[in-house]
């Protein structure tokens, strides 16, 4: 027998498995496929203080071994995800779950955390810094040490729950702002965030994409994910969720041993919507064959 | 929606790049306006393509070659693919009325197949009008004649039928309209037409059952997804 248990910052759960946020809507899209209550628990649609259309379409481009996406952050606002989506939820799904938040200032950030903190089904914030700050110029707060860590701040200040703050890997020292993060009092993060991607129709002569450039994910990133969880793992002591094109469950041990302590899945549920029943359905035979009887052993064994 | 794996059993090429793939597998479920997305070696999304046809255990597909999804299946000759059906919200044919018109332009003719043979099978009077740039790209002239619809053909270079675009061949007296074609097609048919209708758009799908927001659309009726509260949208909800 194998334990696929871990713990994050007090949520205890089955297994490390985590549909990461914007692969998996709400929830309720992927109960039509499988049942979802065999995930470790799943990390909803970053959620804005108000409601989102998002960028104009095209906002999908694919790429070897993965895609680009330019949603924009498309979704109904807190209090609509309050009063629809997570009463809707809890029919389908009886774990914690992971509020993914965003915001345009440090107001909005702190509006949103405040009130998912407050509902009983959310188990931890995870906050994504990756947006422009509309009030610094433009600059994705996740760019700089100072401003990640006054979000972390603000928003640890109004939570009871754990926050973990979600890094962009669009940086030039993502083990800078990891650290800043944990000095502001995030209880842990989750990296990494997309790369910022474009791609050309050669017919047309013109991005793919009408936003122009988007997010890249899929299994081609993995690579520089495990990278950066690795050196992220041997700078802090604080818990990290590691993702970015895991798609199976060799993949999940791999990030663990580079430091995670649970594992989101993205791209991957948008290509095969069971995607992530089967790296649980999988796990226990991989842990055998590579003799891991408990998960929670190789967090970070892969460093010295 | 399923996901299963599917059969290819024929692939002919209809026009110089128009192919009509059969599949033989689960095919419960599927309805008419449909579509299903379908995974491709080296390729990481899949490749959302309308049903023309169910019949049984046999999925008939019609697709143009426009990319590199695209050529790879026109040269498949056999073998699986793994394929989620049941995409999509699809046409309500209890609207029709007695006299539906159906509308397809080019590659947005295949949709509408399957909704003729149902709506002739309960006995509709069905109007056809498919569009085409030139002759040479005419496909299911004849088998939507062979349903006992009554089929009329526009080619925008007069090569064909009547010259010009579908709204050209429009003639008053139907009850409802069904379509499927590029947008400024649909545009037309939708300033053009004079009773309900449903319209069925195209867009750059993520994955095709609801959960990217990928394909999202602005309507009436507030925010839709292509690929799920879609493909199919009600005239009176359309924002252009």
């Amino acid at each position: 027998m194998v334990n696929t248990a871990v713990n994050l910052s007090g949520m205890q759960m089955d297994n490390p498995v985590i549909p990461a946020s914007g692969t998996f809507g709400y929830g309720y899209e992927f109960t039509e496929w499988y049942d979802i209550n065999v995930l470790g628990s799943f990390s909803f649609k970053g959620t804005t203080r108000d409601p989102r259309f998002g960028n104009p379409t095209p906002r999908i481009a694919e790429c070897p071994a993965g895609m680009i996406n330019a949603v924009g952050l498309q979704n109904p606002g807190v209090d609509k995800v309050i009063a629809e989506e997570l009463p809707k939820l809890k029919k389908f799904f009886h774990k914690p779950v992971i509020a993914n938040i965003s915001g345009f200032s440090v107001e909005e950030y702190v509006d949103c955390a405040r009130k998912l903190d407050k509902e009983e089904q959310v188990g931890l914030i995870e906050v994504n810094v990756s947006c422009p700050n509309v009030h610094g110029g433009g600059m994705s707060f996740g760019t700089s040490p100072e401003a990640a860590a006054e979000v972390t701040k603000a928003v640890k200040a109004v939570c009871h729950k754990p926050v973990y703050i979600k890094l962009s890997p669009n940086v030039t020292d993502i083990v800078s702002i990891a650290k800043a993060c944990e000095e502001a009092g995030a209880d842990g993060l989750s990296l990494i965030n997309t790369l910022l991607g474009m791609r050309i129709d050669l017919n047309r002569k013109k991005p793919v994409i009408a936003n122009k450039m988007g997010g890249f994910s899929g299994s081609a990133i993995f690579p520089v994910a495990v990278r950066m969880v690795y050196q992220v793992y041997d700078a802090v002591k604080i818990p990290i969720i590691g993702m970015g094109g895991v798609s199976t469950a060799e993949d999940v041990i791999e990030m663990m041993l580079a430091g995670a302590t649970a594992v989101q899945v993205g791209a991957a549920n948008l290509i095969d919507p069971c995607a992530c029943k089967q790296i649980i359905d999988d796990l226990p035979a991989v842990m055998a064959k590579y003799h891991i009887t408990n998960l929670t052993d190789i967090i970070g064994g892969a460093h010295a | 929606m399923k996901q299963a794996f599917f059969q290819v059993i024929e692939n002919t090429a209809l026009t110089e790049s128009v192919y009509r793939m059969k599949l033989c597998g689960d095919t419960e479920g599927i309805r008419t306006g449909q579509f299903v997305n379908i995974k491709l070696d080296g390729l990481f999304l899949r490749r959302p393509i309308s049903v023309c046809d169910v019949e049984g255990d046999t999925l008939t597909l019609i697709y143009k070659v426009v990319g590199k999804g695209t050529q790879q299946m026109s040269q498949m000759t056999g073998g699986t693919l793994d394929v989620l059906t049941g995409l999509g919200n699809g046409y309500d044919l209890t609207t029709s009325g007695d006299h539906p018109l159906l509308i397809g332009g080019g590659v947005g003719v295949p949709p509408l197949y399957l909704a003729a043979k149902l709506l002739r099978a309960e006995g509709k009077q069905v109007s056809v009008i498919l569009g085409f740039n030139t002759k040479d790209e005419i496909f299911y002239e004849q088998e939507f004649a062979a349903l006992g619809c009554d089929v009329t053909v526009t080619t925008v270079d007069g090569s064909y039928g009547v010259k010009g675009f579908v709204t050209n061949a429009m003639k008053p007296g139907y009850t409802h309209i069904y379509t499927c074609g590029p947008e400024p097609m649909l545009k037309a048919v939708y300033n053009a037409s004079e009773t309900s209708g449903q319209f069925s758009f195209e867009e750059r799908m993520g994955c095709g059952f609801g959960a990217c927001m990928g394909c999202s659309c602005k309507t009436k009726y507030g925010n839709k997804r292509i690929c799920k509260d879609g493909p199919v949208l009600v005239k009176e909800e359309i924002v252009w």
